[in-house]
């Protein structure tokens, strides 16, 4: 239980992957023991990777007759005792969203790789798109805290996805992975290490599953079949599971510590990259494949002079608020390039005092690094 | 409940959620007394129930592993519990606005797949808990709170539909049957692949008392007229077959 080093699956050197293939390779690597999916551009190439490696794994792989189904069959698995993880894109993830709910507040570790694509609805589904990073902050009924990655790379995509199986256990929480199609179909050459280092869910016989009174906030988690009678609700309840709907402490104590097991390990949680910010007059807050081109357009810059600097994002929820608040008071202007109508820039705006301007594309198209830099060029 | 059976019971949970009547009462002991007579070790048990009445059958009432899950799912959270511990004995209880309303295609493809598990259903021909509405199981002509004029619309026979999608057991049983009942939940439980038991209660609540079906043991015996064998059935015309229950292995 607890932190583990084991080696990798794959041997360790380099391999020449897609990020679909690499999050498939991260699942493996951390050991993940159940999969279940529903086929969808463009994450469907996961699902047909594992389908074959988890064969030779023996781990458990279904393709269910939904999404809904997906996730749900993910859930039982989780408390079954195995590391759990679905993969889908937006219509998948739309319709996932009453079961993370469910996930959340019966604290189930869960994995969720979403390779996003352009929408709203159907859209341009073979396109690329950022447009669900919301929708993964908020897109269940109620309030509620998870955890969203943004991987740049194939490499990334294969890191993170071991790095949400380790958050997930960690926090017992679900986290996403929020890929694009971009980087799903990507291909590119990512390094395997000998050994990566793994995080299983704590047990501990006999205690409440569904309450701590440990300044930590994350409750240890036993299986189905440990005989602890496993009473388990998406109804309010306490510690152990016990449903209490009509106690209005016990509701608002329970969303509190919800919220606090996250936002209490926000420095634990948030990682991210920084590029000439230490003289930057301008910062472009970037994440996912974008940061890719915004890098890009910025060394350019710097070439011609410009004082510009760029913070890219491995993690946008819990958001990095405080860091953004620190820059927002260094800088004179932030520029937030994404591929959706500025979902992250209303985040920085929250927390930068300085003028945050938003540039949204929504073509189905990357950002060229040729665009962020005319962008820049008018405000430098 | 006789004490003998108190021992399947969670400690400390006094209360039941059934209104007066409610025939789920009467499932929720008979399904413990299979459980009983089959002498199964309620720690390698596993309950999933889903969202209205009878997803209570279990959760919290049942000293066991239980999951109360979302609205229709239940053979979802089911299918991944069973393929991650195959050793877990899963039994599925819920309603029949949750297994084949918003569940239906849930359950079909669990039937399909031949998961190892046993569904029953307390099929109470509406949807009780929010206060009586048409369902998928719902007599056609009967008033309900949002069929006024009487139900326009068939009710699915679920057992045809169960068996057909390739359920290896499957039978009907009113809980005016209990011996049978238990025999059938028995064999369910000793069936390897997917078995399917539809339970036949009344709810006098919120269905009997919009269709004037009298006070609960009015209900009872009405049940207990209209249930009717397979064969018996056979020798039936489609005029006085109307409105009986076949019931058994099917």
């Amino acid at each position: 239980m607890g932190r583990q080093k084991l080696s990798s699956v794959l041997p360790p050197g380099s391999y020449y992957f897609s990020g679909d293939e690499a999050v498939a390779e991260g699942a493996m690597a951390a050991r993940c023991g159940y999969c279940a999916g529903y086929p969808i551009t463009p994450a469907t190439e996961t699902l047909e990777r594992l389908s074959i490696r988890f064969g030779e794994m023996r781990a458990a792989f279904m393709q269910m007759e939904d999404e809904i189904a997906s996730i749900c069959s993910c859930i039982g698995a989780s408390w079954a005792g195995a590391k759990a993880m679905t993969i889908t894109s937006g219509p998948g993830f739309s319709l996932m969203q009453e079961a993370i709910g469910y996930a959340v507040f019966t604290e189930t570790p869960l994995v969720l790789v979403d390779a996003q694509r352009s929408g709203p609805s159907t859209g341009q589904a073979t396109r690329v798109g950022s447009g669900d990073i919301m929708q993964a902050k908020w897109g269940s009924h109620g309030d509620y805290m998870i955890i969203a990655l943004s991987p740049w790379s194939v490499q990334e995509l294969y890191d993170q996805t071991i790095n949400a199986f380790n958050l997930a256990e960690r926090f017992r929480v679900p986290v996403f992975v929020m890929a694009e199609e971009a980087t799903a179909h990507l291909h590119e050459r990512m390094e395997v290490g000998a050994e990566v280092e793994l995080f299983n869910r704590e047990k501990k016989p006999g205690a409440p599953p569904f309450g701590t009174k440990e300044e930590d906030g994350v409750p240890p988690m036993p299986a189905f079949g440990d005989g602890e009678k496993l009473l388990i609700t998406g109804s309010t309840h306490d510690e152990w599971g016990v449903r209490k709907i009509t106690h209005p402490e016990i509701h608002q104590g329970l969303i509190n510590r919800l919220h606090k097991k996250i936002l209490n390990h926000s420095q634990e949680i948030i990682q991210y990259d920084n590029y000439y910010l230490d003289d930057a007059e301008v910062a472009v807050i970037c994440y996912g494949f974008t940061a890719r081109s915004a890098l890009f357009a910025v060394e350019q810059l710097r070439e011609e002079g410009k004082k510009i600097g760029v913070l890219r994002l491995k993690t946008l929820w819990p958001f990095a608020s405080e860091l953004i608040q620190d820059i927002g008071s260094k800088v004179s202007k932030i520029v937030v390039p994404e591929m959706n109508m500025g979902q992250v820039a209303g985040e920085v705006k929250k927390y930068a005092r300085c003028d945050v301007i938003p540039y949204g594309q929504v073509n189905g198209e990357i950002i060229h690094p040729h665009t962020i830099m005319e962008q820049l060029r008018r405000l430098v | 409940m006789v004490r003998e059976l108190e021992k399947y019971l969670r400690p400390g949970i006094g209360v039941t959620t059934y209104c007066p009547g409610c025939g789920e009462a009467i499932l929720q002991g008979l399904i413990l007394r299979a459980i009983d007579e089959l002498k199964l070790n309620m720690d390698e048990m596993l309950f999933v129930s889903g969202i209205g009445c009878a997803a209570w059958i279990p959760s919290p009432y049942f000293y066991a592993d239980t999951l109360h899950t979302l609205h229709g799912r239940t053979i979802a959270f089911a299918t991944g519990a069973k393929m991650v511990n195959p050793k877990l004995k899963v039994m599925v209880i819920s309603g029949d606005g949750d297994l084949a309303d918003i569940g239906g295609n849930h359950l079909i493809h669990g039937a399909r797949r031949n998961m190892d598990m046993t569904v029953i259903c307390a099929n109470n021909q509406n949807y009780g808990m929010t206060g009586g509405q048409v369902c998928a199981t719902t007599p056609e002509g009967a008033l309900t709170m949002t069929t006024h004029q009487g139900n326009p619309f068939r009710p699915f026979d679920l057992c045809r539909l169960v068996k057909a999608a390739g359920a290896v057991y499957v039978a009907r049983y009113a809980v005016t049957q209990p011996m049978a009942m238990i025999r059938g939940i028995k064999k369910a439980l000793q069936t390897k692949g997917f078995s399917f038991i539809e339970a036949i209660t009344p709810c006098p609540v919120q269905f009997g008392r919009r269709n004037k079906l009298g006070k609960p043991a009015d209900m009872l015996k009405d049940l207990m007229s209209r249930c009717i064998s397979e064969e018996k059935a056979a020798a039936l015309s489609a005029e006085e077959l109307k409105g009986k229950i076949i019931t058994g292995e099917l």
